[in-house]
């Protein structure tokens, strides 16, 4: 490739802003999906965190491990400083800076749905990044509502969960904001177009990254996206995006709206450790909360 | 990232700054240690882009290279790469 020729965004955008050496566990999704996010905004972006996996991953003082601005913010109130940071930068006629929320699925789905409702309903113009590795993982693999069902946790530690998992894409579009997707740190490429077109919308902006998390799903690190990649053939989670009142299915999704094209769901739950002791009768009903939710994608395409 | 101006009277800041390595050399938390057959290796930039310490660096002319200081030795570059051009063999030190 000669030096004239225009470089890819990835992987070459995405090389300087992450920096080495950080305090993630072997094989983390989060720094996979960090890394994408800077090959969009680059050090251009402020990032508030609340307590969740990133938190700590980062650093403390004197060190941080990303070449950009971090605010380190109480458990519910991600949504609601990055509100505040983004009308601190309009008075002060900023515009080339982002503001990115970005919390884990317990700062979203539980602890912070709060705020989160609130600066939807303000319509800020921030973006919310939920990296949703499916439990308190920081804290000890506690169960949160985006916990699927038949999952174990330290808290759910005999039957697995019994519930199944609150979408909260689903919330965030009966907000009726501009910009709601999903995506998955499996498909880089695919959360890298979508925040290319979020980043031209005015309004609040929510995305939600399905993050396989060694530790609590008890698989080994190596898998964290081979397992992210079945999640998306099995059809357990699903790629859209939703703008303009309409919802658009992702590249990776779209073949797998005839169902016969889904990968089994038990070639995704076999590889990993929190499955271990789930019977048949839950399968059953995971594979009815698939096909309820495929159901629901093709009522609003 | 925002520049913010020290004040002049040598008071330091208590604010963070970037640094590689926050976490000491985390090199040596691994057990694993990946080795790159550049022979086999087509440069489609499958391991930089997943690699979640950014520690793998794809030149297309110069071959695969990874900084041994601190790769976590996590293994997700040889499980995605297509070509099985990398390896993972155990760590026996220096």
């Amino acid at each position: 490739m000669s030096e004239s020729q225009v470089k890819p965004p990835l992987p070459y955008s995405a090389r300087d802003v992450v920096l080495p050496g950080d305090a993630s566990c072997h094989g983390c999704p989060i720094p996979i999906a960090l890394k994408v996010l800077s090959a969009v905004f680059g050090e251009k972006m402020i990032l508030v965190i609340p307590a969740c996996c990133t938190s700590v991953i980062v650093g403390t003082y004197p060190g941080q491990s990303l070449k950009a601005s971090i605010i380190h913010v109480p458990f519910a109130s991600a949504a609601a400083v990055a509100s505040g940071v983004a009308q601190a930068l309009k008075m002060r006629g900023i515009s080339d800076v982002q503001v990115v929320a970005w919390a884990g699925d317990g700062g979203t789905a539980d602890i912070g749905m709060a705020t989160v409702s609130g600066a939807a309903e303000r319509n800020e113009d921030i973006f919310y990044i939920m990296y949703d590795n499916e439990a308190y993982m920081n804290t000890g693999i506690q169960r949160s509502s985006s916990t699927p069902r038949g999952a174990w946790t330290t808290t759910t530690p005999i039957l697995g969960k019994g519930e199944n998992k609150k979408d909260v894409a689903k919330v965030l579009i009966a907000h009726n904001v501009p910009y709601v997707a999903t995506a998955s740190i499996g498909y880089p490429h695919d959360l890298y177009s979508k925040l290319q077109r979020a980043k031209n919308i005015h309004g609040f902006k929510y995305i939600q990254i399905h993050a396989p998390c060694p530790t609590g799903w008890r698989f080994d690190p190596k898998y964290t996206v081979k397992i992210a990649k079945l999640a998306v053939e099995t059809g357990f989670w699903i790629l859209y995006e939703y703008y303009n009142g309409k919802l658009i299915i992702s590249g990776p999704s779209r073949p797998l709206l005839d169902s016969s094209k889904r990968k089994p769901i038990e070639e995704y739950l076999k590889l990993q450790g929190r499955f271990r002791t789930i019977t048949p009768e839950i399968i059953n009903s995971i594979n009815e909360y698939i096909e309820s939710n495929w159901s629901w994608i093709k009522k609003l395409m | 990232m925002v520049k913010i101006k020290e004040p002049e009277n040598n008071v330091k800041l208590p604010l963070s700054r970037p640094i590689i390595g926050v976490a000491g050399k985390t090199g040596l938390w691994r057990t694993m240690r990946p080795i790159v057959n550049n022979e086999k290796c087509t440069s489609c930039f499958q391991c930089e882009i997943y690699c979640p310490v950014n520690v793998i660096r794809v030149e297309p002319k110069l071959g695969v290279t990874i900084d041994y200081d601190y790769c976590k030795g996590c293994g997700i570059c040889e499980d995605v790469c297509p070509r099985s051009a990398i390896i993972m063999i155990p760590e026996i030190g220096e």
